[in-house]
């Protein structure tokens, strides 16, 4: 079995499943944020649900519109606290102690690596750089869970990707996946689990594998996956499990499809809109100015990137509007320590508290009609960061840093 | 659900997304049969105005791709349809269409169906038949506990019932 198969096993009462088995299996964690969970608090009332099946098993994040943007997004927060506090529910994050959802929960150390998470969030998927199965589920999906502490699912397929050779410069987990799902397209991956395997990948350190995860979803997959390592464990200061050899793809798994890269020859890339799979290596994008650069997301918003960026940005300053977010609190007061907000505030950049914010349109960031982004973040598709007429292109952080410096996109150089 | 179901064929491309089934501006409501009126107006006007309950969606690829509004299933099934036959579906809205009790198929079946055809289809026996050309189709039966979910009219009809 893959790796994907072996932990969606583990949690029914069935020793083996293969690909298209339905099955209904235990959940470790069920996530909700302050869009979709007040959908889900709903249903759970309307099925006469009296009591969550674990308090310690649910996470709670008002990320999207967090602080509250308008009065509309204050109610749905509100509604997320209630019903915390009621069920008593362990991971609430209140403004203060709050961050992007996907890049909180594993920093919390809340995923460990053969767990199974689900989450009303279609980046839920960015749990499996800790060797978790982690999918994106209905709101419907989550009131159930929140009762039953179960999930149905369609046991996937497999893709595996192979990564080999010497990593340039510049280029990171966001340049590969980007590169990938230009190469295999945006239903590439469709119901399929996406393993990333290869010797780039056991170098790779957790930031990067966090960011190829969280992007699968963007190839249509079901979910990510990376067979958790050293580098795992030492990410969640735990010693290495006696269970490891369960995580990981027997020498004879099955696989759909086998794909392989060379990375030496990827450059940093960039994503033209309206696709994710419309990715261009840096030397090939031309003559694009911009009105706007972000740099955060639950992509490419912790410390590395922010270090990242700031090594760009030192004693330069950006030509267009600059938005820098770091992902969670633990980031932002990590990145003040080093000197990297000084950096980015010298440098004439705004710095915001964690929030979803401009990745999807939100707030703090939107783009007016013909304005033009590049961001860190991992969608670009029509109107996502706020008018139908904008444009959003996709990168890592050090072409976003670059390109805030030059007003036009622009790789880091050498 | 019943066992059973018949209906005529009502065709769709493939890539409809869950924009085009609902769009955006009917979301403040979440009732099924407010939904059901505006259903796939955009894509065939006809449709919410002609659709008789029991018919049958057949569609291509990717049948439901876009957000994972729950709102899209909702409207197809307050419009009546008793069944969404398509070659694929998007992940989260064939999640969102078992959750709510909407019963569907991937099959392909695109080629052999003309709009207005009548079609049947045996859940129990997993049969499909176009009653108009005479021809017969197996299907994939969903598993037991699948089948439960969408016979109680969804999935928390279904906890409901198996919490007590
Ligand atoms: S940062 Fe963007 S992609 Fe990530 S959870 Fe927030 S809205 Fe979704």
């Amino acid at each position: 079995m893959t790796i994907t198969e072996k932990i969606l096993a583990g949690h029914t009462n069935k020793k083996e499943v293969v690909p298209g088995d339905f099955i209904l299996a235990d959940v470790d964690l069920a996530l909700g944020n302050d869009i979709t969970a007040p959908t889900a608090i709903e249903e759970f009332k309307k099925a006469g649900g009296k009591k969550v099946f674990d308090p310690e098993k649910i996470v709670l994040v008002p990320d999207h519109f967090s602080p509250a943007k308008d009065l509309e997004s204050a109610r749905l927060a509100k509604r997320l606290k209630l019903f915390a506090r009621k069920h008593k529910i362990a991971h609430y994050y209140e403004l203060g102690r709050m961050g992007i959802e996907h890049a909180l929960i594993p920093e919390q150390g809340l995923v460990s690596p053969g767990n199974l998470v689900v989450g009303a969030d279609s980046h839920t998927c960015t749990y499996g750089a800790l060797g978790a199965f982690s999918a994106g589920i209905g709101s419907t999906d989550l009131a159930a869970a929140f009762i039953t502490g179960k999930c149905w699912f369609k046991v996937p397929e497999t893709i595996k990707l192979v990564y080999y050779g010497k990593l340039p410069k510049w280029v990171s987990g966001k340049d590969l996946i980007l590169h990938t799902i230009g190469d295999i397209g945006v239903d590439g991956a469709h119901y399929k689990a996406m393993e990333f395997t290869g010797e780039v990948i056991k170098n790779l350190a957790m930031d990067s594998r966090l960011t190829m995860c969280n992007m699968a979803i963007e190839a249509g997959a079901k979910n990510g996956i990376i067979a958790p390592d050293e580098i795992t464990y030492e990410y969640l200061h735990s010693p290495l499990s006696t269970l490891h050899s369960l995580f990981k793809s027997d020498p004879g798994a099955n696989y759909a499809e086998v794909r392989e890269y060379d990375v030496s020859k990827i450059e940093p890339q960039v994503a033209f809109p309206p696709l994710p799979s419309n990715s261009k290596p840096i030397s090939r994008v031309g003559r694009v100015l911009i009105d706007q650069v972000v740099i955060g997301s639950c992509t490419n918003g912790r410390i590395s990137d922010l270090r990242t960026a700031a090594s760009i940005m030192k004693g330069k300053e950006v030509k267009v509007r600059t938005i820098i977010i770091p992902a969670t609190q633990k980031i932002y007061l990590q990145a003040l320590k080093e000197g990297l907000i000084e950096t980015f505030i010298k440098a004439n950049c705004v710095v915001s508290t964690p929030t979803c914010g401009p990745c999807l349109g939100g707030h703090m960031g939107v783009l007016a009609e013909d304005e033009v982004c590049i961001s860190t973040t991992n969608r670009n598709f029509v109107g996502r960061m706020g008018s139908p007429k904008s444009k959003v292109y996709l990168s890592n952080p050090a072409v976003a840093a670059a390109s805030a410096i030059k007003g036009r996109i622009a790789g880091p150089g050498k | 659900m019943r066992m059973q179901s018949k209906g005529r064929v009502w065709k769709f491309g493939n890539n409809i997304n869950t924009d085009e089934i609902i769009p955006a501006k009917y979301l403040v409501t979440s009732d099924e049969k407010e939904l059901g009126r505006h259903c796939l107006e955009d894509v065939n006007p006809e449709f919410p105005g002609r659709v008789k309950k029991g018919d049958i969606i057949v569609a291509g690829e990717n049948f439901g791709c876009g957000s994972s509004r729950e709102h899209a299933a909702l409207a197809i099934k307050g419009a009546g349809i008793s069944c969404v036959i398509a070659k694929s579906f998007a992940r989260i809205f064939l999640r969102n269409c078992i959750n709510i009790g909407l019963p569907i198929i991937e099959k392909d079946i695109f080629r052999f169906c003309k709009e207005n055809n009548l079609l049947s289809i045996d859940f129990k026996k997993g049969i499909i038949e176009n009653l108009s050309q005479k021809k017969k189709f197996t299907m994939d039966k969903f598993p037991q506990f699948i089948q439960e979910i969408i016979q109680n009219g969804g999935l928390m009809k279904w906890v409901k019932k198996n919490i007590r």
